[in-house]
C-alpha cells in the first residue's frame, strides 16, 4: 500500500532540458520529454485510472485501465506506455473509455473478495477506489466460477502477508523487487487464469531468497502484501518524516502514525538519499523502541556488584555530576572523559563534545568512529582536503565503472547498493576488492569483470600494484594532474610506485592476486570511463587504514576520476551519522568543521562564543582512555549511545579498563555490555522521542522528526544539558535547533543549515554556505578543498599480526544485512528470525582439515583470547581465512579481535586477527564467566525493578 | 603507561593488551613516514603527527620512557621526539 500523504503520479519524473506542450482534456500541459502521457495529466491534476502503475516502477501497461484517446492514433492507448508528443491531443474521459474501463474492473472484481470492510487496505485499497473511479455497479459474470478466492495466505515472513486471493497480478510486486531493490526474488508463474506471483521456484517469502525490503508490500495496490502491523492496528490518521538511525544511507521514512504510535515507516519517495526506497532494518526493525528491555528510569549504584538504584532525573544527574567532580579533584582535570556516538545526532554530539571541552576543561572526547571510519577523515583530509566522501549517492548513476573495495553494500548499505545494482544492471562495469566473495560479485545480471580476492591485510600492497599499472603504463590524466594537483608530491609518488617492488608481479606472492587480474583491473578504472569508488571498514579498519584511503585519493586524482558526477571516492559510512558525530568535533583534536584545537584563531572563536578558556592540546582517543584507565590516570568516562565493551577490539582489554574506573555513566536505551560496568545509567531516547539532525554518507544533513514522547522524559540533548548545567558549565537551549543555529554561526561549512533552510530543501550536503547555498553534492569540482590535491607516498607496511604454526589462519570481521552492529536495536526485533547467531565461516578445505563440518561448534583462538562459534562451511571464504559478524555479545567476536590499531587513526585492526580453529563440544571459558556476569547484571537490574515495585 | 602486565577483568579474564602501546604507536607513525625521501621531512612528519595527535601526557610518557632507556623506539621516531622537547 502507497504511502497515506503521498500523491502517486503513476510513472516516474523524466528530466529532460526540451519541453513538450500538449492538450489533456482541454487543458494545456508543459513537461519534460519523455513522461508519460499518465504522469502528465496527474501533474495537471487530471487523474487517469491506473491500477500497475505506480511512479516508482517503469510503465507496463498490463491493467489496461488507463487507456485515453490521443487525436490521431488508432485505439485506445495506454496512457502509461504512451510519450507526450508536442501538440498531442488526449481525452482521458469518454463513453467509449468508460465502457472499458468498467468492463476492466468488472473482470478483476469477479476474482477477488468483497470483504472490504475487514480488509486491512480499506480507504486506501487502488482496487478499491478504482472501482468507484469507474463507476462499477455490478459483476456479471458472478462468484461461482473458478477462483483464486480460497488461495492458502503466506504469513511466514515476520512483516508481512502474501494474500494470493486478493492479488490482481498487476505484477507491480515483482518489478519492484527487479527495478527497485534489484534482487528478482518474485515472478508471475503460470499462464492465462493459472498466472500467480511466486516467491523464488513457488516456496514461502521466508525461504525464498526475498531480503523483506518491503518494495513490493509499498507497490501492492491491494492489501495481498500488507504489513502485520498495518494489519493490527489500522490505518494510520497522520504522519511525519524523519530520517532511519541504521546505516549511513540515511533513508528518508514517511512515520506512519496512530496517535504515538507507529503504524508503519514508509519509506519518504521524495527522499534523497533514499527516493522511496528502504531495507528490512529500516522498514521494519523499529521494535526495538518499544521494547520491554527499554530503562525509562535514571538509576545509580556506588559498585558495579551493588543493585542498581532508580531514582529522581534530578539525583541521578546531581550524583553523576558530583562523582565527575570528585574524580577530577583527586584525579586531575584530565581524569575523566566522554565518548559520543555515531546513532545519536548531530545536536547531541556537538553537545558532548561541547561540555567535554568547556565543562570538563580538556579535550578528551572521542566518538565511535574512532573504531570505523577515522582512517577516511585522516587520509581525505591529507590529499584532497576535506574529511568526507566526494560525491552524492545519484553520482552513481552516472559512473561507467564502479569499484567497490572492502564493502559490503547489499548487506551494510543495502538501499544504496539497490542503486548501484540498477546502474550495474545498465552495463557499467564492476570490479570488487574483498577476500570473501560477496553477493556483489554475482548476482541476478551482475557479475563482476574483476574479483581482487586479496589476502586480509594486504590493502596498500594492492593499491600500489594498481597504481603501479596506471603509472607505467602511461593512463595518468597528465593534463589533470598537471593542473588540479602538487606536482612535486605527484613526482615523488609517481616515482614510488613506479619501482618495480610494486609492480602486481612482485606484489602477487603478498596479495594473492594473479597480477593478470591486477593489470586488467587497473586499465578498465583508469580508461573505461567515469570511474568510482566505493569503499567501507574492509579499506579502514587496518593497520594502514589510512594509508589505504591515500591510495585510493591517490589512484582517484592520478586518472581524473574526481571533481565530477560519476566518478570520486565514496566511503560508506558504516552508521547513521558517522559522518555527522565526526563533523561535530567528537575527536580530541578537533572543533566542528574538523579546526584543530592548536590553532588559535578558531579556539577563540569557540572560547569567544563558549565564555571559558579552552585546552590547545589534544585529549585522549578511546584505546588512549583505556590505556590511561589501566594506568590509573583516568578515572570517569560518559558514554552517550555507545557499546565500547561489545563493539571496541580485545574486549578483555577494555573490560579491564572499564572495570578500573571509578564512575562511568552510560546513556543508552538498554542495559548495554557497557551498561553492566557503569554506576550511573542514565536512559536515553530513541530517533523517533527527539528532534535533531542526522549527516550520512553523502555529507547530506537530514531532519529527525520527534513523533512520539520520549519514554523517558527526555531527549538525549536535555540529559547533555542536564548534566552540563549540573557541572557548572550552563547550557540553556530550548530546542534542537539553537543548537544547530550555534554550530552554524562556528562552522564555516555549516552557515547555512538551519532547521528552517533543511525543511525547506528536504535536506542539505554540506558544505553549505554564502558560495553553496543549497549544499553541494560534488565537491573538489575546478579545485581541490585544499587547492592543489596532494599525493602521498603510500609504502606497504605489513600488519605485525601474522600467522604462524600455532595461529595459521586469518580472521576478519564483517556484518549482515539484518543485524545491525552490535546489535543492541536489531536484536531486539523479528530480524533475528534471519540471523540469531554469529557464525563462523570456514573454507571446506581448512573444516576438512580440522574435522569441523557446518554447524559444529568450533573453539577461535587468537594470541588476545579465544571464543566459541558454530561452523558454517563455505567457499564464499577462501582457504586460510575464516570470517564472522559481530552482532551478539555472547560471540566474542572482539575477544579475539587485538589492540593492533591504524598507524594514524588507532582505528583497531578488526580485519586481520591470526587465529586457529579447533572443533569444541563446549563454549571458552571467557564465554562461561561473560554468562555469568551477565546474569548477575541482569539480577542486579531485575532487583531495581523490584525496589521499586516495593 | 607500558600496560604490559595482565589484569585481572569483570569477566574474570586476563586482559593482555597494552604492550609498549606508546612506543608501538610511535614505531608505526614512523614506519608510514620513512617513506619520506629526505630523512628530515621523515622526522618532521613523525613529529608534526604526534604534536598534533597526541595527548601532552601520552607524549610525556613516551619520552620518560626512552630517557630510562626502556623503550623500544627505533631511530626516526626517536628523532623525532627529541625534536618536541621543549628547548
Amino acid at each position: 500500500m502507497l504511502s497515506i500523504a503521498e500523491q502517486d503520479y503513476g510513472t516516474p519524473k523524466r528530466d529532460s532540458a526540451t519541453l513538450v506542450t500538449l492538450t489533456i482534456d482541454g487543458r494545456e500541459v508543459t513537461v519534460p520529454a519523455g513522461t508519460s502521457v499518465m504522469r502528465a495529466a496527474a501533474l495537471s491534476d487530471v487523474k487517469i485510472p491506473k491500477l500497475c502503475a505506480t511512479e516508482q516502477l517503469e510503465a507496463f501497461g498490463s491493467c489496461r485501465l488507463c487507456l485515453v484517446q490521443i487525436e490521431g492514433m488508432k485505439g485506445l492507448p495506454a496512457s502509461c506506455t504512451t510519450p507526450v508528443a508536442e501538440g498531442m491531443k488526449v481525452s482521458t474521459q469518454n463513453k467509449q473509455i468508460a465502457e472499458v474501463r468498467r468492463g476492466v474492473m468488472e473482470l478483476y472484481i469477479s476474482d477477488h473478495p468483497l470483504d472490504c470492510l475487514t480488509c486491512p487496505a480499506n480507504g486506501h485499497c487502488e482496487l478499491q477506489d478504482m472501482a468507484g473511479t469507474v463507476g462499477l455497479r455490478e459483476v456479471r459474470y458472478g462468484y461461482e466460477g473458478a477462483s483464486h478466492l480460497a488461495a492458502e495466505k503466506d504469513t511466514s515472513n515476520p512483516y508481512f502477508t502474501f494474500d494470493p486471493s486478493k492479488c490482481i497480478v498487476c505484477s507491480r510486486c515483482v518489478r519492484a523487487c527487479d527495478e527497485q531493490q534489484g534482487t528478482l526474488a518474485l515472478t508471475i508463474q503460470g499462464r492465462g487464469f493459472d498466472s500467480k506471483v511466486a516467491a523464488s521456484q513457488d516456496v514461502s517469502f521466508m525461504d525464498s531468497e526475498c531480503v523483506s525490503c518491503g518494495a513490493c508490500v509499498q507497490a501492492c495496490p491491494t492489501a495481498t502484501l500488507s504489513e502485520k502491523s498495518l494489519i493490527d492496528k489500522g490505518q494510520a490518521e497522520h504522519s511525519l518524516i524523519t530520517t532511519c538511525a541504521y546505516c549511513g544511507v540515511g533513508c528518508s521514512f514517511r512515520a506512519e502514525m496512530q496517535g504515538e504510535e507507529v503504524v508503519r515507516m514508509v519509506p519518504n519517495k521524495d527522499g534523497h538519499a533514499n527516493h522511496g526506497h528502504s531495507c528490512v532494518k529500516g522498514r521494519f526493525a523499529i521494535g526495538y523502541a518499544t521494547h520491554p528491555d527499554r530503562i525509562v528510569k535514571p538509576m545509580i549504584r556506588a559498585k558495579i556488584s551493588d543493585p542498581w538504584r532508580e531514582v529522581s532525573w534530578q539525583e541521578a544527574i546531581g550524583h553523576a555530576a558530583a562523582e565527575l567532580k570528585r574524580v577530577q579533584q583527586k584525579y586531575g582535570a584530565d581524569s575523566i572523559g566522554a565518548i559520543t556516538s555515531s546513532r545519536c545526532s548531530n545536536e547531541e554530539t556537538y553537545l558532548v563534545q561541547k561540555l567535554v571541552r568547556a565543562g570538563f576543561g580538556n579535550n578528551n572526547v572521542d566518538t565511535c568512529a574512532r573504531v570505523c571510519h577515522s582512517p577516511t577523515g585522516y587520509g581525505l583530509k591529507n590529499t584532497l582536503g576535506e574529511s568526507a566522501g566526494t560525491q552524492n549517492f545519484d553520482s552513481v548513476m552516472k559512473a561507467d565503472v564502479i569499484f567497490v573495495i572492502g564493502a559490503n553494500p547489499t548487506d551494510g548499505h543495502p538501499v544504496f547498493a539497490s542503486q548501484m545494482k540498477r546502474r550495474l544492471r545498465q552495463g557499467a562495469h564492476l570490479i570488487v576488492a574483498d577476500p570473501r566473495t560477496i553477493d556483489l560479485v554475482r548476482t541476478p545480471h551482475i557479475v563482476a569483470e574483476h574479483h581482487l580476492k586479496l589476502m586480509p591485510g594486504t590493502n596498500v600492497a594492492l593499491i600500489n600494484s594498481l597504481a603501479h599499472v596506471i603509472v607505467t603504463e602511461g593512463l595518468v590524466k597528465e593534463d589533470f594532474v598537471r593542473a588540479r594537483c602538487d606536482i612535486g608530491s605527484f613526482e615523488q609518488w609517481r616515482a614510488f610506485v613506479a619501482l618495480e617492488s610494486n609492480s602486481p608481479e612482485a606484489m602477487q606472492a603478498i596479495t594473492g592476486v594473479p597480477a593478470g587480474e591486477v593489470r586488467a583491473a587497473a586499465r578498465l578504472y583508469a580508461t573505461g570511463g567515469n570511474g568510482a569508488i566505493y569503499y567501507g571498514l574492509g579499506v579502514t579498519e587496518h593497520s594502514q587504514g589510512s594509508t589505504m584511503v591515500m591510495g585510493i585519493a591517490n589512484i582517484a586524482m592520478a586518472t581524473a576520476n574526481i571533481g565530477r558526477e560519476g566518478v570520486g571516492v565514496n566511503p560508506l559510512r558504516g552508521q547513521n551519522n558517522v559522518q555527522g558525530s565526526c563533523d561535530m568535533g567528537s575527536f580530541p583534536h578537533e572543533f566542528p568543521g574538523y579546526r584543530h584545537v592548536s590553532d588559535d584563531k578558531v579556539r577563540h572563536q569557540f572560547e569567544a562564543a563558549w565564555g571559558v578558556p579552552l585546552r590547545s592540546e589534544p585529549g585522549l582517543r578511546i584505546p588512549n582512555m583505556f590505556e590511561a584507565a589501566l594506568d590509573g590516570d583516568f578515572k570517569a568516562l560518559y558514554i552517550e549511545g555507545e557499546d565500547i565493551a561489545q563493539s571496541d577490539p580485545n574486549t578483555q582489554h577494555v573490560t579491564a579498563a572499564l572495570s578500573s574506573m571509578e564512575c562511568i555513566i552510560v546513556q543508552d536505551l538498554f542495559l548495554n555490555e557497557s551498561a553492566k560496568f557503569a554506576h550511573v545509567f542514565l536512559p536515553g531516547s530513541s530517533f523517533l522521542e527527539k528532534d535533531g539532525t542526522f549527516t550520512n554518507a553523502e555529507r547530506r544533513i537530514s531532519r529527525v522528526r520527534k513523533v512520539m514522547q520520549s519514554k523517558s522524559g527526555y531527549a538525549d540533548w536535555e540529559i547533555t544539558q542536564l548534566l552540563s548545567n549540573a557541572v557548572g558549565f550552563p547550557m540553556n537551549y530550548a530546542h534542537p535547533s539553537e543548537i544547530m543555529d550555534e554550530i552554524a554561526s562556528l562552522t564555516p561549512t555549516f552557515t547555512g543549515v538551519s532547521f528552517d533552510r533543511i525543511d525547506q530543501l528536504g535536506s542539505i550536503q554540506w558544505p553549505c554556505n554564502d558560495q553553496h547555498p543549497e549544499g553541494t553534492p560534488t565537491m573538489h569540482v575546478g579545485e581541490f578543498v585544499r587547492g592543489k590535491g596532494r599525493f602521498l607516498v603510500t609504502e606497504y607496511v605489513p600488519t605485525a599480526e601474522k600467522v604462524n604454526a600455532r595461529f595459521p589462519l586469518i580472521l576478519t570481521t564483517g556484518r549482515i544485512l539484518s543485524q545491525y552492529n552490535v546489535g543492541a536495536q536489531t536484536r531486539r526485533t523479528e530480524n533475528n528470525r534471519w540471523h540469531d547467531e554469529d557464525r563462523l565461516e570456514i573454507h571446506p578445505h581448512d573444516a576438512e582439515e580440522r574435522g569441523i563440518s557446518e554447524g559444529d561448534w568450533v573453539g577461535i583462538a587468537s594470541r588476545a583470547g579465544d571464543t566459541v562459534l558454530r561452523a558454517r562451511v563455505t567457499p564464499r571464504v577462501q582457504p586460510g581465512v575464516v570470517y564472522t559478524t559481530f552482532h551478539f555479545p555472547e560471540s566474542g567476536a572482539n575477544v579475539i579481535t587485538t589492540d593492533n590499531s591504524d598507524w594514524a587513526t588507532n582505528c583497531p585492526e578488526y580485519k586481520v586477527t591470526a587465529v586457529q580453529a579447533t572443533r569444541v563440544s563446549q563454549p571458552s571459558e571467557w564465554q562461561k564467566r561473560f554468562r555469568e556476569f551477565s546474569d548477575t547484571q541482569e539480577a542486579l537490574l531485575k532487583s531495581a525493578d523490584t525496589l521499586v515495585a516495593k | 603507561m607500558s600496560g604490559t602486565e595482565q589484569r585481572e577483568t569483570a569477566h574474570g579474564g586476563e586482559a593482555h593488551g597494552g604492550e609498549q602501546s606508546l612506543v608501538k604507536m610511535a614505531n608505526d607513525i614512523g614506519h608510514f613516514f620513512r617513506a619520506e625521501p629526505r630523512r628530515e621531512d621523515a622526522i618532521a612528519g613523525i613529529a608534526n603527527h604526534i604534536s598534533k595527535f597526541w595527548s601532552r601526557r601520552m607524549r610525556e610518557k613516551l619520552l620518560a620512557q626512552v630517557q630510562s632507556g626502556a623503550a623500544d623506539l627505533e631511530d626516526l621516531p626517536r628523532e623525532a621526539l627529541k625534536s618536541l622537547q621543549p628547548k
